[in-house]
């Protein structure tokens, strides 16, 4: 019963509380930069504006794929916040980014084409971490399934603090923003427009933006897997880590310029192989 | 039934005997459909007998002096015909090696007195295997007849070998169910011979200077795994005076494992012995997709599933596992770099292969359970990938992924088999994702971190290059030139049954595992416990079933709504269709997208040296240690 209540909860409210944060966002970043910003429901009317445009399309499977990116981001979601396998969920997960980029390939347009190639190449980068800490919650906590993951006795974070911090760099890529933001981002890019979300316009971007935010929780849960145990005062504090992990990832965006993209590869797999590599050797050694 | 495993190999000789004497087309290709039915028919029969008995092994032959003599003979016919061709060629390392091994068996079984055993077995893993060449290896052959036409028709450069074509592919079905069936590892030695020469003669089949190397190279590495195969036999001959599979196991000696499993690395190519694979390439379509996918590499691979529980925790299975986790991260690099969609093919063979590879050198009931899963999955698709893309280059003239723009749109039907192909390769919730998933739970459970990070990198790495294919195949794009689709109807037959039983496995998925799967494991440990439970087979069902019915149901669905297509954003200066736009010198310019390849990065060039000198001193140093640690 629990179950299908958090399943629901999950797939009625993580929209909303992804546009809230993005909201939010747009403020802190405006006040980072000396500017007044938007109001913090900006995305609810800017989703609402979008819903009520003329539908054009450049092809006929572009929505088709959007609406299937949608659909496996919000099962991958729910599946974590059933208290599924973690490791199932990271690869729906990436099945589900395979049709946002098959949507914008469809396009065969030289923007969202560049786009979709970014977008693979951030696949690659950010997916052996993703693999290396779903077994770092296996070796820790004896089980893949969220549902004993959350009833450790202690955070996960002590054991794999190397995945955490490791999760904390890479995420920028997942969150989209600067300096992985290669593929698209929140505004226009000198060089590639809008690059992956180039050709899709009104209902089809406005799913689009709510799959997003579909994903930005589901990353966030997964950082508040990494703290909560069976002490109820953990979910409070996870939920508090979480928003000072998106307001670092915010700082970060306004602080820093967008890498090429030999720079992001590099950077997530040395990263990953020394955060992520090392915290998961010794984890195998001390088990 | 003694009779079914002798029927089952001669039916496919007879046939390699009688096709090449046939000199009219017509009853050539008839009689190619019929014995490759017969062998299907044959081996259907064959399982359901097998089965009435209650699926247990049988155990064959046990008195065979003459069939002994007469492989000897055929052994020595083989020696000279590898003799000829080197000297004919000037090539005198592989008759060196040859000559060397066919000597010291010789030497071994007139020193040694066998006590009489069987020679040959049926359990569940080889009537598996029985199934996946007759079905896959039938279809190929099926599908060759159709391909070899257009073949023909597009090179007219290359003498016309039909028959000799298709005698050898017949003739490699019955080595492989020799092979798989032998008991005796003598026998089976035979058979691998068989295989390494027939490879041989398929990769040389257009004679151009370049398929004549290519076929060497095949030639002398396949010969130094069956040289290692023959020392592993003169070792155990000599220890334990048996010269059967099972005590090749049972005897845990490290040695002749090592031996054995090398002979199993040369097969399935994995590196450094991995460019004889991608070298046969050269040859045609369908003995591509025979080597790849049904026969041959599988060969190899079915030797070290065989040996997998004895390679658990040793030096040998150290040495498996090491160059198997390598290959498959190193392969999948490599396969970014590549727009020719054979090698691309070919990469990704060699890279699923080492993961079959490292999970028989772990030799846990897990990773075996997994291993065996990839090869099911691995031969439908690979044998539908290498049709799909032979077929469209029979249409395009080309087999070059970038060339394959908007293929969707122009050769549809190829198109979704090849989809499907791509995406049983890698997508969740398909099969070679799960075993990926049992994969890297066993690696972690027999505390092997260098694997699940090869695993992990490598898993991220075998995403790329399957994704940017697919993104090309699903373009929208309207090409200029239209294609007639020229593929056949016997090629269809071929590639629709692939793609049916391709989901029609993943639809099964946990009824294959309970069936199939689990007794073999059970069989070839003697226990086994549930690797995946049920609730999580299921929930890999009801995940399948989404990832098949939500873009169905979302296409129903957008269907419906009206929409205004418009063009394409070219920064607004687009020629009208979204083919050209206007240069900077104010002419029409045609739009050309291409993939990335990061060719810098992940070029052959710059990998394979590195690749081949590492794994080429894992073996040499790990062979070293065995060798000392067991004189």
């Amino acid at each position: 019963m629990t179950r299908i209540l958090l399943i629901l909860g999950y797939l009625v409210l993580a929209p909303a509380a992804g546009a809230l944060l993005d909201g939010a966002d747009r403020v802190i970043s405006a006040r980072m930069q000396r500017r007044k910003g938007p109001s913090l429901l900006q995305p609810f009317y800017d989703l609402q504006k979008l819903f009520a445009k003329q539908m054009i399309a450049v092809n006929n499977v572009q929505m088709l794929l959007n609406l299937s990116y949608l659909v496996f981001l919000a099962i991958a979601g729910a599946m974590l916040f059933a208290g599924q396998d973690i490791l199932m969920c990271m690869f729906i997960l990436s099945t589900a980014d395979m049709f946002l980029i098959m949507a914008a390939s469809s396009d065969s347009s030289p923007y969202a084409s560049l786009g979709a190639g970014r977008e693979m190449l951030q696949m690659m980068a950010y997916e052996p971490l993703t693999l290396i800490i779903a077994v770092g919650f296996y070796l820790t906590t004896g089980s893949s399934h969220v549902s004993d993951i959350v009833h450790a006795s202690s955070s996960a974070v002590w054991l794999m603090p190397g995945m955490f911090l490791g999760f904390i760099f890479t995420a920028a890529v997942k969150f989209r923003k600067s300096p992985f933001d290669l593929s698209t981002s929140h505004h226009a890019h000198q060089e590639m427009v809008k690059g992956l979300t180039t050709e899709m316009s009104g209902p089809t971007l406005a799913i689009m933006n709510i799959a997003e935010y579909y994903e930005m929780i589901l990353i966030l849960g997964i950082f508040g897997l990494f703290i909560v145990n069976e002490n109820w005062w953990s979910w409070p504090l996870a939920v508090l880590v979480c928003l000072v992990i998106f307001f670092l990832e915010v700082l970060w965006d306004n602080a820093s310029a967008r890498v090429k993209w030999d720079l992001l590869l590099k950077g997530c797999w040395t990263v990953t192989l020394l955060a992520g590599g090392l915290n998961l050797l010794i984890l195998m050694l001390v088990r | 039934m003694g009779l079914f495993p002798i029927l089952l190999i001669g039916l496919p000789v007879l046939a390699a005997v009688l096709i090449p004497l046939i000199r009219q087309d017509r009853t050539r290709d008839l009689m190619v459909y019929g014995c490759a039915g017969g062998v299907m028919i044959l081996t259907l029969v064959f399982l359901f007998v097998w089965l009435q008995g209650g699926a247990d092994a049988w155990y064959l032959y046990a008195d065979t002096e003459l069939a002994n003599h007469g492989m000897l003979a055929l052994e020595v016919c083989l020696m000279c015909l590898i003799l000829f061709l080197s000297f004919r060629y000037r090539r005198l390392f592989p008759a060196i090696l040859s000559i060397a091994q066919t000597a010291l068996l010789f030497y071994t079984e007139s020193a040694v007195h066998m006590p009489a055993a069987e020679h040959m077995m049926a359990d569940r893993l080889a009537m598996l295997m029985c199934v996946i060449i007759a079905f896959v290896g039938g279809f190929i052959c099926i599908y060759a007849v159709g391909y070899m036409k257009g073949y023909h028709a597009h090179h007219k450069e290359f003498a016309d070998r039909r028959g000799f074509f298709f005698s050898m592919l017949f003739l490699f079905l019955a080595a492989m169910f020799g092979l798989v069936l032998s008991l005796n590892l003598i026998w089976m030695y035979f058979f691998w011979e068989v295989t390494s020469v027939i490879s041989f003669l398929l990769i040389g089949y257009t004679r151009t200077d370049e398929a004549v190397h290519n076929s060497f190279r095949a030639l002398w590495m396949n010969l130094l795994g069956g040289l290692g195969f023959a020392v592993g036999i003169a070792v155990l001959a000599f220890t334990r005076g048996s010269v059967q599979m099972t005590d090749a196991i049972e005897s845990g000696s490290v040695l002749v494992l090592a031996c054995l499993a090398l002979a199993g690395l040369t097969k399935s190519a994995q590196l450094p012995f991995s460019s004889w694979l991608l070298g046969a390439m050269v040859a045609p379509t369908p003995s591509s997709a025979l080597l790849h996918s049904a026969t041959m590499v599988k060969a190899g691979v079915y030797l070290l599933l065989r040996l997998a529980p004895a390679l658990s925790g040793n030096m040998a299975g150290m040495m498996v596992s090491l160059i198997g986790g390598l290959t498959f991260i190193a392969a999948s690099a490599m396969a970014i770099a590549q727009n020719d969609g054979k090698l691309v093919l070919a990469f990704s063979t060699v890279s699923n292969l080492g993961l079959i590879v490292a999970c028989a050198g772990i030799g846990a009931e897990e990773t075996v359970w997994g291993a065996v899963f990839l090869m099911i999955f691995h031969s439908v698709s690979k044998s539908m990938l290498f049709q799909a893309v032979g077929a469209t280059e029979n249409c395009l003239g080309s087999r070059d992924i970038e060339d394959m723009h908007g293929l969707l749109l122009r050769l549809p039907k190829l198109t979704y088999i090849m989809g499907i192909g791509i995406a049983g390769m890698y997508l969740a919730p398909f099969g070679m994702l799960i075993s990926k998933w049992v994969a890297l739970r066993a690696f972690v459970d027999s505390g092997n971190v260098v694997l699940v990070l090869f695993l992990a990198y490598g898993s991220a790495t075998t995403m790329l290059y399957w994704t940017k294919w697919l993104a090309k195949l699903i373009s929208q794009h309207h090409a200029r030139d239209r294609v007639t689709d020229v593929t056949r109807k016997d090629e269809y037959l071929s590639m629709f049954l692939h793609a049916g039983s391709m989901l029609l496995l993943c639809l099964l998925f946990p009824a294959l595992a309970i069936f199939i799967v689990n007794p073999i494991v059970r069989e070839v440990f003697g226990y086994a416990n549930t690797v995946l439970s049920m609730s999580v087979l299921t929930t890999m069902t009801i995940m399948l079933v989404s990832v098949l019915i939500v873009p169905a149901t979302m296409f129903f669905v957008t269907r419906a709504a009206h929409r205004d297509l418009v063009p394409i954003y070219m920064s607004g200066v687009n020629e009208g269709d979204n083919r050209y736009f206007v240069n900077s010198m104010g002419e029409p310019e045609h739009l050309y997208l291409s993939n990335w390849y990061l060719r810098f990065e992940f070029g052959r060039r710059h990998l394979m040296r590195p690749s081949v000198i590492l794994s080429a001193s894992i073996l040499i140093v790990s062979l070293c240690l065995i060798i000392g640690g067991a004189v």
